[in-house]
């Protein structure tokens, strides 16, 4: 396969991944500001800007948070690389380069989200948020279930849940990060109301809180939370599971061209860590250090992969 | 009375070929025929068949429009056509072969030296060289019009890399996708081994270096180019890779594409690109889509490019009137196909001629295409003739003129109903080891009332095209 054609597939996939994210952090906010709480509800959208890993973009351009204007952002940005229209055109455009990579189902449901995002920018007047986020969840699904349903499990395949899976821990890591303090487990906080509802925002920004109920049941608290979305293989978007994700198909992609590269021992080394950790031991460390850390190691994983396989330098 | 040849109507009554239409069209009712043309317009869009049209702006997603009234030959207009097209496509050929080598044709006094080698499609740099099979151009594109039940003109040649073939398979999927009835009640030759063939074609000119089952990839511009959903199409459809001047480098005498597993060797390379963009060492040094190095390795014999560098030169609009003499020359046979009265306007008493007629004429550019820069005298205003006589006396060597034909129509889908509207037909002809051709071929249709212009730049649309079998 073609260096650059490996690179649009891992591009397709983190873009999808990354739109996704930025509905889910939309469908918190608004959730979130249907909530009493003794902050406002600035402080909370100014996080999620935060999380969305663009606030300084959205300060040049719009100044102090507001709930429409980062609604705006979020979903219609073109500025904003990361909005759910950026990712998405992103998204489509990586496929139409690569489109002899990709069955005609997947290019459908690529083109079908990126044709109906054009109509939804087009509409004029009030448009409620709930729908435009069911509608990204919708199409990203979509996309998802096609690469799953008729790809050939081949070396693109490989790439692609490579792509996903990396930004997905990213996401992870980034969203517990801007609420890392609420998960710090201080007596005099522990058991109120205001961090029971931050940490169910967590879970819900994950579409994880009933499945959370499900894995651990009792009282919620900040050490199951870690565990949940740290170090829990059930949890889908926790950063083991996508540590293990990335390393699964590095593993297939170098049987698949008989050849190791670098980056098959740095994901396996990055995966023996996580399996070697207990939350105490995070806490210890601080849970903020702790993901910092974690995001600077996916970060020069992903340099290794690139290197590996998307530059075409290698030989 | 219509002076125009229509296709499916001569004296109120049906032509045979068209016989298995006339219940189909007259049956359909207009809510469902608005219902298929919109079906038919959500499917191309959804399979991306969109087409960017340069100099407009506007939506770079714009659809070619498409009609879905077919366009009907018979096996024995189809038999004729073919052996012209074949006919015309080998005389193309040993045209290059013999101005790159020792130019007989224009020893022989046939042709002035001045038009071949001052031509800016001449490529000096390959002279001497003869490509594998002795196959400058692979895809022959040749534009054909009617005027009458058995006058068939060439309009152009296409040498280098003819586009719209993707339309020709896309519109067959099409109908046969929302008419099956018609192709169960009508005898239609298929199309779909046309990839397949292609595939063959190139990969029967490797080069004698290649010892193996050779590796053959279309280089395209990118993404950002009007074709670029062609180029992905046949690339999908060959299953071979499609890449980008990036993607290739040379190292030593051969070609390489950069892959997740290392370097790759690559044998023939379909290039969509124009000569002046392929290898900035040897043509533009500005070009950002080409490879640094290929010329070098395609006149050593380790790449095969087709077209091959210089195939221009023979579809050069002023070479075109002397293709009768080179079929004469070549192959010792009368042309099949006639060619259009041409006028040169370097050519002092053509000049003249051009200049005294030019609101009856049609006038281009030598090296134009697309619909670009050509006056259509009659459908002109006199403001519009006087500024192009200006551009005419400016650089005269730069056209041609011809006179404006009565191209046939056919029935076409328009707001009001059935109306005829004008129609060409580019046929895709395959030269390598053999010479094939697929039986049908893009039918262009000029969708404005009255208009001669079938180009898809210029409004123009699409139609299926039949053969239908003996």
């Amino acid at each position: 396969m073609l260096s650059r054609t490996a690179d649009n597939l891992y591009w397709i996939a983190r873009n999808m991944e990354r739109a996704e994210t930025a509905a889910r952090l939309l469908e918190v906010g608004a959730r979130i500001s249907l909530l009493p709480s003794a902050q406002g509800y600035r402080n909370d959208w100014d996080s999620l800007l935060r999380a969305s890993g663009n606030a300084n973009g959205y300060v040049a351009k719009y100044g102090a948070p507001m709930q429409s204007k980062i609604e705006s952002y979020l979903f219609f940005d073109r500025d904003n690389p990361n909005s759910v229209a950026s990712c998405i055109v992103n998204a489509r455009e990586n496929a139409r380069i690569v489109r002899t990579a990709l069955t005609t189902q997947v290019w459908d449901a690529l083109n079908t989200a990126f044709q109906e995002l054009r109509q939804i920018e087009a509409q004029t007047g009030y448009r409620e948020l709930s729908r435009l986020t069911d509608w990204v969840m919708r199409h990203t699904a979509m996309v998802r279930g096609a690469i799953d349903a008729t790809l050939l499990r081949n070396d693109g395949y490989n790439v692609l849940n490579i792509g996903y899976y990396l930004e997905r821990g990213d996401s992870t890591a980034r969203l517990m990060d801007v609420k890392y303090y609420v998960l710090l487990p201080r007596a005099d906080y522990v058991g109120s109301g205001l961090d029971n509802d931050q940490w169910m925002m967590l879970l819900r920004a994950m579409s994880a809180n009933r499945a959370f109920h499900w894995a651990y049941g009792g009282e919620i608290t900040s050490g199951k939370i870690a565990h949940f979305l740290i170090l829990n293989p059930q949890c889908p978007r926790s950063l083991i599971t996508c540590v293990a994700g990335m390393n699964n198909h590095l593993i297939r992609l170098a049987k698949h061209y008989g050849r190791e590269t670098e980056a098959q021992p740095a994901a396996a080394k990055l995966l023996t860590d996580l399996e070697n950790q207990s939350t105490d031991q995070i806490f210890e460390e601080g849970l903020h250090e702790f993901l910092t850390r974690f995001i600077g190691e996916t970060a020069t994983l992903g340099a290794i992969i690139h290197n590996s396989y998307l530059s075409g330098d290698m030989q | 009375m219509t002076p125009y040849f229509n296709e499916m109507f001569q004296n109120n009554a049906v032509r045979p070929p068209y016989a298995g239409l006339e219940g189909w069209s007259a049956d359909m009712p207009a809510d469902i025929r608005l219902a298929k043309q919109a079906e038919a317009e959500a499917l191309f869009r959804r399979i991306g068949i969109t087409f960017a049209v340069y100099g407009e702006g506007g939506d770079p997603d714009r659809l070619i429009p498409f009609d879905m009234f077919p366009r009907v030959f018979t096996a024995n207009e189809w038999a004729k056509l073919e052996r012209g097209i074949k006919q015309r496509a080998r005389a193309l050929n040993s045209f290059l072969v013999d101005v790159y080598g020792r130019g007989e044709i224009v020893r022989a006094g046939l042709i002035p030296a001045k038009l071949v080698y001052q031509n800016d499609a001449y490529e000096k740099s390959v002279c001497g060289f003869i490509p594998p099979k002795g196959v400058y151009s692979h895809i022959v594109g040749i534009d054909i019009v009617r005027t009458g039940p058995s006058d068939f003109y060439v309009l152009e040649d296409n040498c280098r890399t003819p586009s719209g073939v993707s339309y020709m398979l896309e519109s067959r999927e099409m109908m046969m996708r929302m008419f099956p009835d018609l192709f169960r009640e009508n005898r239609i030759e298929p199309i779909d081994s046309y990839p397949d063939k292609l595939r063959r074609t190139l990969a029967s000119v490797a080069p004698a270096k290649c010892d193996r089952e050779p590796t053959v990839v279309i280089l395209t511009p990118g993404h950002f180019n009007s074709a670029y959903y062609e180029h992905s199409f046949l690339a999908d459809l060959m299953g071979v890779e499609l890449v980008e001047g990036q993607d290739l480098f040379v190292d030593g005498a051969f070609v390489y594409m950069r892959t997740t597993e290392g370097p790759k060797r690559v044998d023939v390379i379909y290039r969509r690109l124009d000569d002046d963009y392929i290898d900035p060492l040897c043509f533009r040094p500005d070009s950002m889509l080409g490879v640094a190095g290929l010329m070098d390795v395609y006149r050593s014999g380790g790449v095969s490019i087709c077209s091959a560098p210089g195939a221009g030169v023979a579809d050069d609009k002023a070479v075109y009137t002397y293709v009768p003499e080179m079929i004469r020359f070549y192959l010792g046979e009368e042309p099949i196909l006639k060619n259009v009265p041409t006028w040169k306007c370097g050519d002092a008493s053509d000049l003249k001629y051009v200049s005294e007629n030019l609101a009856d004429l049609v006038v281009k550019e030598v090296h134009g295409s697309g619909g670009y820069g050509m006056l259509v005298g009659p459908k002109s205003t006199k403001q519009q003739v006087e500024d192009f006589r200006a551009l005419i006396m400016a650089d005269p060597n730069n056209y041609i003129a011809q006179p404006t034909l009565a191209l046939s129509t056919t029935p076409t889908f328009v707001e009001e109903g059935i109306a005829p509207r004008h129609v060409d037909l580019r046929p895709y002809c395959l030269v390598g080891e053999r010479i094939e051709l697929v039986p049908g071929g893009l039918t262009r249709v000029a969708l404005r009332e009255g208009s001669l212009v079938v180009n898809s730049s210029q409004g123009g649309g699409v139609k299926d095209t039949w053969v239908l079998a003996e």
